[in-house]
């Protein structure tokens, strides 16, 4: 049970943007221009996949696997091939660049401070941009944002992860500003 | 230097709201109606998580933006300085001191919220609302505090730069100015 009286039954996220549609209006306006606006280099996938790290460096099961499996339905693989990436990115099949930015992704989920000359260095020699790097940074910063939310106010979550997996899909075709 | 080019006269966030203006527009419509939308918690008791959750967070930037804005509001500046230094015998209501407990703990990890500190929030006579709120703000400058420091942004060169800041805050609020920010090239 969630920390405060929701009145209503929505998992995750989704009970606190029901219960405070104030704040859920800007929240998903953010989600929706960072991670699906179609003016950026870096796909919709690649976007998903940094939330997901993001996520499950902060231990977020609703949101890891919200986005997780969004980031499978883009990038065409299982929630195996997923979850080998949060476990081990550099082994993954993934271009150096976006390792690159995953890399960036987890300094700034321990802190800002994290990042470091070096890490931004390497991040351009793979040609990453400045408007990638500030996204990729950003898209770090929101998820540190939206895992504190979903789990400082103690929201439940269904523990099949099938039920993500199967939500994917109509996500990727509504985007964060149409909620059903 | 910052990691990325950025306008060099907008330290801090700014600089970065500048930078991308399409994902600028809810973070500051999100902060206006946290900060200064209609609320049972007063404008300088929000200022005080922001304040809690940056210094926590060692981000130099928002700490002292927010610690500006936040004397500015009450008009003294102990009270800011001594939540940053111990919630605990801070001169706060003892709700408030539940609430910036929760948001301190927010700031570790959204899972570090027990049911316990909610509860001696409630008994403090917190509302659900204000619970929500605390933890939504003490998240968003998770955000910021990230978002400043993890590209590197600079810092005012002359720290008067707060107090103009805080100004801005206090009476304009955290939407964009309408002409933007060129008066503030040297």
């Amino acid at each position: 049970m969630a920390h405060i009286n929701l009145n209503n039954d929505l998992p995750g996220i989704r009970g606190l943007m029901e219960y405070r549609p104030e704040t859920a209006t800007p929240l998903n306006a953010l989600a929706e221009m960072l991670l699906r606006d179609d003016d950026n280099t870096l796909s919709r996938g690649e976007r998903e996949l940094i939330g997901t790290y993001v996520s499950y460096l902060n231990d977020c099961f609703f949101c890891q696997n919200v986005h997780g499996a969004l980031a499978g339905h883009y990038l065409n693989c299982d929630i195996n091939q997923i979850d080998n990436i949060k476990n081990d990115f550099n082994a993954a099949d993934l271009s150096s660049k976006m390792k690159s930015l995953l890399a960036i992704a987890a300094s700034v989920q321990k802190g800002g401070k994290m990042v470091s000359e070096e890490q931004i260095a390497t991040a351009r020699l793979e040609n990453a941009t400045d408007k990638e790097i500030h996204d990729t940074v950003l898209i770090a910063a929101a998820f540190c944002m939206f895992n504190r939310y979903v789990d400082g106010l103690g929201t439940t979550a269904p523990l099949d992860r099938q039920f993500y997996i199967n939500r994917a899909p109509q996500r990727a075709e509504d985007g964060y500003l149409i909620l059903r | 230097m910052p990691h990325i080019s950025l306008e060099s006269h907008l330290p801090g966030i700014t600089g970065l709201l500048e930078y991308s203006k399409e994902t600028a527009q809810p973070i500051r419509e999100l902060t206006q109606f946290l900060l200064r939308g209609p609320s049972s918690l007063t404008e300088t008791e929000r200022e005080l998580i922001a304040t809690v959750v940056s210094h926590g967070n060692e981000c130099v930037f928002c700490t002292t933006a927010h610690t500006a804005a936040a004397d500015l509001l009450a008009g003294e500046t102990q009270t800011a300085q001594k939540v940053k230094e111990n919630i605990s015998t801070a001169p706060v209501s003892e709700k408030m001191k539940a609430l910036l407990t929760i948001a301190a703990l927010t700031r570790q990890s959204g899972k570090s919220v027990t049911a316990e500190h909610i509860e001696e929030a409630k008994v403090a006579g917190a509302t659900d609302v204000e619970i929500h709120d605390t933890v939504l703000i003490a998240s968003l400058f998770c955000l910021y505090n990230r978002y400043v420091d993890g590209l590197g942004t600079a810092l005012p060169e002359n720290p008067a730069y707060y107090l103009t800041l805080a100004d801005r805050l206090v009476n304009h609020g955290y939407t964009r100015l309408p002409n933007g920010y060129d008066h503030l090239k040297k």
